[in-house]
């Protein structure tokens, strides 16, 4: 299948700062793409980009064949692209119900909203209960879900993850990631997923680029990034032993 | 006794305005971040559009208040699109200067237009009285009373049970978030400007049998500023408790205490108040993010 969206060599800048460089990638249909990177490379910044919040100074967001990096964020969700972002950044006064009907916004079809507030349901139980609750008083993992169930209600054909895994106890990863899979293979969601936490990421991602300083440095499959040294050590934090010697001058990202 | 009872819904019933403009400062507050301290303006102009609709063209009573509730609606909202938009943003205090500024001309406006007699507004129960046991209740307290309940049940259901009304709580609570998700949040800031004009004008429709009608009118913002802040300044019912609070401080302190402390009672209370719990007695909990 072909490429969803093409983005091409994207400038963005706060004010006078630029923090992405000239960044390109490719996201195939129905694909979990991941974008590693450490704080402060730009992840956010390219989410931010795609989804319209911010516009690039230069360059390009195809999607579906179509230029949509100046449009604004509300016309973006309508062509079925939705952000889940860094932070949750739920409606906190809400209930968990009226937060995920606020993710359904865009939609015409109001009948098929509560079978879909139910298809959420199914897929994390523990809010089922929650429900009635203002969405400020969950917890953090449970506000991982409502920020993820709020996004799917848009039936959006891509999702944009922004670092899901942030501040979370690895069980409640284990289980949000397995969620962002079955969503993947059941739906054929193509899916951009952001992370620091490259170990898991790359696991479930069929492709990863990699970021630093607002370029993509690295490219390939998911299962190869794995493999790859400069990836084990700098972003896995794994040093091979008995290449030792080998190391001392690998010292320096083969990328540089 | 008696007359304590009879006080005590007049007061209530006063309260009750400077509720319903103080809930206008805080729907506005609590969607943009603006202070608006046109509100009192708001109120004067309402009244004023209604007593051209129901005295100088003749309308039916409802009729003139339908047509005078649409047509502020219509201007609150394009005072939001044409001028309030255009600052958002900015420091805090440049748009207190733009909403006093607003308020000013909207003053001098109605002066023009209306000139500076003192007007009424003739209402259906103008004359008439019930009687429970001693106390007699005039009907335009009373239809005061039933208005603000009906209109709060109405604001409640809007707000809690409607999609649109859902959006514009969640427009308000995050801004960024609600823009993601598809929801117009300018045409919703929009929208609360409406809402607010629309019940000023109730409120200024309400205060007429009781105040009458000339430019001054919008000096009960003032009184509905203590309220709100008083409410905590975020939450809807607050502000119409604090409004409520103020009006019956307001009565009896002009009936009990000395010459002269009615005018200053309420805003010795809010300064109590505000010294006692800076967050208003109905402060909201948990802080918004901007
Ligand atoms: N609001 C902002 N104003 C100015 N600079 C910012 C802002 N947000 C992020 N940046 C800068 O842009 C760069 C990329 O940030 P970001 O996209 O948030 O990184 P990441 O999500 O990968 O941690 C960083 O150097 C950061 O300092
Ligand atoms: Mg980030």
């Amino acid at each position: 299948m072909g490429n969803l969206m093409e983005v091409r060599n994207i400038e963005t800048y706060y004010g006078p700062t630029m923090a992405i460089r000239g960044a390109s990638f490719d996201v195939p249909q129905g694909e979990i793409v991941t974008i590693l990177g450490a704080n402060g490379a730009g992840k956010t910044t390219i989410l931010k980009t795609i989804s319209g919040i911010m516009d690039p100074q230069k360059g390009s967001v195809s999607y579906q064949g179509r230029e949509i990096q100046k449009m604004d964020p509300d016309r973006v969700v309508g062509l079925g692209i939705s952000l889940v972002p860094e932070g949750r950044e739920l409606f906190p006064f809400l209930s968990v119900r009226d937060n995920l009907k606020v993710g359904a916004y865009t939609r015409r079809d109001h009948a098929a909203v509560a079978s879909d507030i139910e298809r959420i349901f199914e897929y994390f139980p523990s809010l089922r209960e929650r429900a009635g609750r203002p969405a400020g008083m969950l917890s953090g993992g449970e506000q991982q879900m409502v920020a993820i169930g709020r996004a799917l209600m848009a039936r959006p054909k891509m999702i944009l993850l922004d670092e899901p895994s942030l501040g979370l106890s690895p069980k409640l990863v284990k289980e949000i990631f397995e969620i962002i899979v079955r969503i993947n293979r059941e739906n054929g969601t193509t899916i951009v997923l952001v992370e620091q936490n490259a170990n898991v990421a790359l696991q479930v991602a069929h492709r990863g680029y990699i970021l630093e300083l607002g370029r993509i440095v690295m490219a390939d499959t998911g299962a190869a990034l794995l493999q790859k040294d400069d990836v084990r050590e700098f972003y896995l934090g794994i040093k091979d032993q008995g290449v030792r010697g080998v190391r001392r001058w690998k010292k320096r990202k083969t990328w540089r | 006794m008696a007359e304590f009872l009879q006080l005590f819904v007049n007061g209530l019933a006063v309260g009750c305005i400077y509720g319903l403009v103080a809930l206008g400062f805080v729907l506005i507050y609590k969607a943009g971040e603006v202070v608006n301290f046109a509100q009192g303006e708001l109120v004067m102009l309402g009244a004023f559009v209604a007593f051209t609709f129901v005295v100088q063209f003749g309308l039916n009573y409802w009729v003139g208040l339908a047509l005078a509730m649409v047509t502020m609606a219509i201007f609150g909202g394009l005072l939001d699109m044409i001028v309030v938009r255009r600052i958002i943003g900015q420091p805090q205090f440049s748009t207190v200067m733009l909403t006093i500024g607003i308020g000013v001309v909207m003053r001098s406006a109605a002066a023009m237009v209306w000139g500076p007699e003192t007007r009424s507004l003739p209402t259906p129960f103008d004359a008439a009285t019930f009687r429970f046991g001693g106390v007699v209740l005039s009907a335009v307290y009373l239809s005061i009373l039933a208005t603000t309940a009906l209109l709060g049940l109405i604001l409640f259901g809007f707000f809690r049970f409607s999609r649109v009304g859902t959006a514009m709580q969640a427009a308000s609570q995050n801004q960024l978030a609600a823009y993601c998700m598809g929801i117009p949040v300018k045409r919703m800031l929009s929208g609360v400007w409406a809402l607010s004009a629309a019940v000023a004008t109730i409120a200024g429709v309400l205060l007429a049998p009781i105040n009458l009608i000339d430019t001054n009118l919008g000096a009960v913002g003032l009184k509905a500023f203590a309220a709100a802040v008083i409410g905590g300044f975020g939450s809807i019912p607050g502000a119409v408790l604090g409004g409520i609070l103020i009006g019956l401080i307001d009565l009896f302190s002009g009936v009990y205490l000395p010459q002269g402390f009615k005018d200053i009672a309420s805003y010795i209370v809010l300064l109590v108040v505000l010294v006692v719990c800076p967050q208003g007695l109905f402060g909201a909990v948990g802080r918004k993010k901007v």
